[in-house]
């Protein structure tokens, strides 16, 4: 009923009653405002938006600026390798003058009795460095000696190892005994301190006893106001050479600075100046030494150059190798595809330590161990490259414009690298990004192995600075912790910003992690 | 099905025997190694090298050394650092110890690797999935002599609560030997933790998307049931897969962990004969390197067939 009102309505409507909507003007859409983006742009606003790649991008910013700086601000090269200052922890004089409980060259040692802190105590008072930070813990043990009860303490205390060093005996030439006392006039530096013969100091045989002492133990002999009691050679007859520099302020006069050693003088020396004497400066180790007395800080920004410049070498050979390949496989397809897929299948299956090692000893006698190295790299890395532009050349090569450039008489080489490639160059940047980590993993993890070793040429690699850390990793951590940390912070970073790349060039692929 | 199956398998030991014949050629290229002056072996050991065809062309040297290998077993004896024992008895006397400690850590490191990752999905984009998000990226970049080192110096040496290194001895199912197993088990297990919540994550938050996840919560099931029963089903489909290819290579065992915590097992005794120079072990262990990385991979490739019947195997991409 109501159908049958309503429709009788509407279909009487009359003429007059209709309008039209749009008579004198043209009908068009509204211009774009915005400036049209370009792909690498989008891509661009795209990796911007994500946190973690960003933060990925500054960090790897660092790192490189670290690897890049630390060789020219560090006062040592890796050729500098102290004997004495092994496995030593981050010291700078300045801050450690401040006591503030960084930088200090702090270790910790454990059950120090009486006598070897009165060792500590003799090593301030003479160099004039004083060893002990911080007695940590003091235990006091009662015992029953004679019948009588008698407390021994023991410590346990922190100690700067740079003074804790104190002595050496050092033989030097005669023309070296007189370089020293002249600089040691010039900068007022003492170097050179009275010699001590053992048998003075009942046959004990270390350098840092300049005291006398009641046994072979070290325990010293006070004197009424309980300070040590002197016990330098006044042995003239001995003495090495004539010495005429600064002595010691309480030295009467008579003691002697070196001793007779065939053709040479045996002197005793302040290692803490003597260095500076040597290097021309005090030590100043900002990450510490490892167990070849290097200096870290200078070690891993050496050791992550190389590792850097060599993944990046092996991503852009592999990339082109792999692109070339790639691109011919994916354009071509049929019989050459199968073929050329076979051979990449073979030597995808070769574990790669067997090639590293098998180019090791076959090639790098030859042509040295970083080409062999980097051909090992080569054989097989490229594959996965291939792979991706192969897929991408699928895609693309059946698609209209390819037809178009070919009906316009276009070359299959032009038509390869001019048409169909350019489409592929996200994934190509992509895998770039990841390529590197990969390579930088691999390359450290052979030269941690020892079974490649780049020291000769490169100075010291990261995976050679974690092999060196790791055999002394109770005493010293330090030395295996920087330069892992460096690794790992490098490896993260790397990856943070590769998966950002790849989400950013194709966003499709977002959230698949592989 | 089957067709392919037996393709695969022909293409795997084609690649397998063009792996074994590079390697060999090049390994005989070397000059063997030398004996000890003096050695009252030198006989010996010269009488059995001209047997194996040392000065004849290498191809024909690959003969012999194939028919060694399978008429006799004979994979050569050790030239420098078990010298004079038959490298496939080491080989199989070195499998025990790596088997042990990669079943442990698989059995550890799947269960807490699903478990992560279905975690991490459920709570997409929630400070949960980042944090497990992020340790699993940190955990995949960086190798894993790094965190064995962490794990070797606070849980064995600042903690004390294990030993530095593997016991030594056969009692492999002792109680001490457990303990003092568990360092390497837990250094090779975050890795392998790290891939599966990956993996779990990846797949589980693309399934909960599709659109049978939201039919099923419309016809009536709880968000439990329907993520058990059919999330989780087809995320197996990927997850099996890797399972599969994980067990198979606990043979492998892992290089570094086993050097560093001085595991005996076969990954420490390739890194020795690689720095011994002892080539026919390193032989030995290439060609098995070689055949478990094929066998993982076929494995990996036919069990999605199996369990997913809706991929057909064999046919184009």
């Amino acid at each position: 009923m109501m159908n049958e009102a309503t429709k009788n309505v509407y279909e009487d409507i009359p003429k007059e009653m209709f309008e039209l909507a749009q008579q004198d003007e043209t009908l068009h859409d509204t211009k774009l405002e915005t400036k049209a983006r370009g792909y690498f742009a989008d891509a661009l606003v795209r990796f911007r938006k994500n946190r973690a790649s960003v933060i990925g991008a500054w960090i790897i910013f660092f790192l490189l600026l670290f690897s890049l700086l630390s060789p020219i601000l560090s006062q040592y090269t890796v050729r500098d390798q102290d004997k004495y200052y092994v496995n030593y922890p981050p010291y700078i004089r300045s801050i450690a003058d401040k006591k503030i409980g960084i930088f200090d060259g702090a270790a910790v040692h454990a059950s120090q009795n009486e006598a070897a802190m009165a060792q500590w105590k003799a090593v301030a008072i003479e160099t004039g460095y004083d060893p002990l930070l911080k007695i940590l813990e003091t235990t006091e043990t009662v015992s029953l000696y004679r019948g009588k009860e008698r407390i021994t303490k023991t410590y346990k205390i922190q100690t700067n190892k740079y003074y804790e060093q104190g002595m050496i005996f050092r033989v030097f030439s005669f023309q070296e005994f007189e370089d020293i006392q002249k600089w040691q006039d010039e900068t007022g530096i003492q170097v050179i301190y009275p010699f001590v013969e053992s048998k003075d100091i009942k046959d004990i045989t270390s350098a840092n006893v300049w005291y006398q002492v009641s046994d072979n133990k070290g325990t010293p002999k006070y004197d009424k106001e309980g300070n040590f009691i002197p016990a330098y050679s006044t042995n003239t007859a001995k003495e090495g050479a004539p010495y005429h520099s600064k002595r010691l302020e309480n030295d009467p006069g008579n003691w002697i600075y070196s001793m007779q050693k065939s053709g040479a003088v045996q002197c005793r020396v302040c290692y803490y100046n003597y260095y500076t004497y040597v290097n021309g400066h005090e030590p100043m180790y900002i990450m510490g030494t490892n167990s070849m007395g290097m200096d870290l800080f200078c070690a891993i920004g050496v050791g992550s150059r190389f590792s850097i410049i060599f993944a990046l070498l092996v991503s852009v050979i592999n990339l082109t190798i792999g692109a070339v390949y790639g691109a011919i496989q994916g354009y071509y397809g049929g019989a050459v595809d199968m073929i050329m897929d076979r051979i990449a299948d073979i030597l995808y299956e070769v574990p790669f330590i067997v090639v590293s090692t098998l180019f090791q000893l076959h090639l790098a006698p030859k042509v040295g161990v970083v080409p062999s190295f980097l051909f090992a790299f080569v054989l097989t890395g490229w594959i996965g490259m291939a792979a991706l532009v192969r897929k991408q050349f699928y895609r693309f090569k059946s698609q209209e414009f390819v037809m178009a450039a070919r009906t316009l008489g276009a070359s299959d080489w032009r038509l390869m690298f001019k048409h169909i490639f350019p489409n592929a160059i996200g994934t190509i940047i992509t895998s770039c990004a990841l390529t590197i980590p990969g390579v930088i993993r691999s390359e450290t993890t052979l030269t941690y192995l020892g079974i490649v070793n780049i020291a000769d040429f490169a100075g010291t690699s990261l995976g050679t600075l974690m092999s060196q850390g790791q055999t002394s990793m109770t005493s010293s951590p330090h030395a295996m912790f920087f330069p892992a940390m460096y690794f790992a912070l490098l490896l993260i970073a790397f990856n943070l910003f590769g998966n950002g790349l790849r989400d950013a060039f194709n966003p499709s692929l977002r959230g698949v992690d592989d | 099905m089957g067709k392919y199956v037996i393709k695969r398998l022909i293409f795997m030991v084609f690649t397998l025997f063009i792996i074994t014949l590079m390697c060999f050629v090049l390994v005989r290229m070397l000059p063997p190694a030398e004996l000890p002056p003096g050695d009252p072996h030198t006989k010996i050991v010269e009488a059995r090298r001209e047997a194996l065809g040392y000065n004849k062309p290498y191809l024909e040297q690959f003969g012999i050394f194939l028919k060694n290998v399978f008429t006799k077993g004979d994979w050569g004896v050790s030239d420098v650092l078990y010298f004079g024992q038959d490298v496939f008895a080491i080989f199989v006397s070195k499998l025990p110890a790596t088997m042990i400690v990669n079943f442990y850590s698989i059995i550890l490191s799947i269960p807490i690797g699903i478990a992560l990752g279905i975690w991490a999905a459920l709570r997409k984009n929630t400070w949960v999935d980042d944090a497990i998000s992020t340790l699993t990226m940190a955990l995949i970049s960086v190798p894993s002599f790094v965190y064995a080192f962490l794990i070797q110096y606070f849980l064995a040496f600042k903690l004390g609560w294990f030993p530095f290194l593997m016991k030594e001895g056969t009692d492999w199912f002792s109680w001490p030997m457990f303990v003092s197993m568990i360092p390497a088990v837990l250094s090779l297990s975050l890795g392998v933790i790290a891939g599966f919540t990956r993996t779990t994550r990846a797949e589980l938050t693309e399934v909960l998307t599709s659109e049978f996840m939201l039919l099923a919560r419309t016809k009536g099931l709880t968000k439990v049931q329907a993520t058990v029963r059919h999330a989780l089903k087809n995320c197996m489909v990927v997850i099996v897969p890797s399972i599969f290819g994980e067990f198979i290579s606990i043979i492998g065992g892992s290089l570094i962990i086993e050097k560093l915590f001085s595991v005996p097992g076969v990954g420490q005794l390739y890194l020795n004969s690689i720095n011994g120079r002892d080539y026919p072990l390193f032989m030995l262990l290439t060609v098995f390197y070689t055949a478990i990385g094929l066998v993982a991979a076929i494995v990996v490739d036919i069990s999605y067939g199996f369990i997913d019947p809706r991929i057909r195997m064999g046919s184009k991409k």
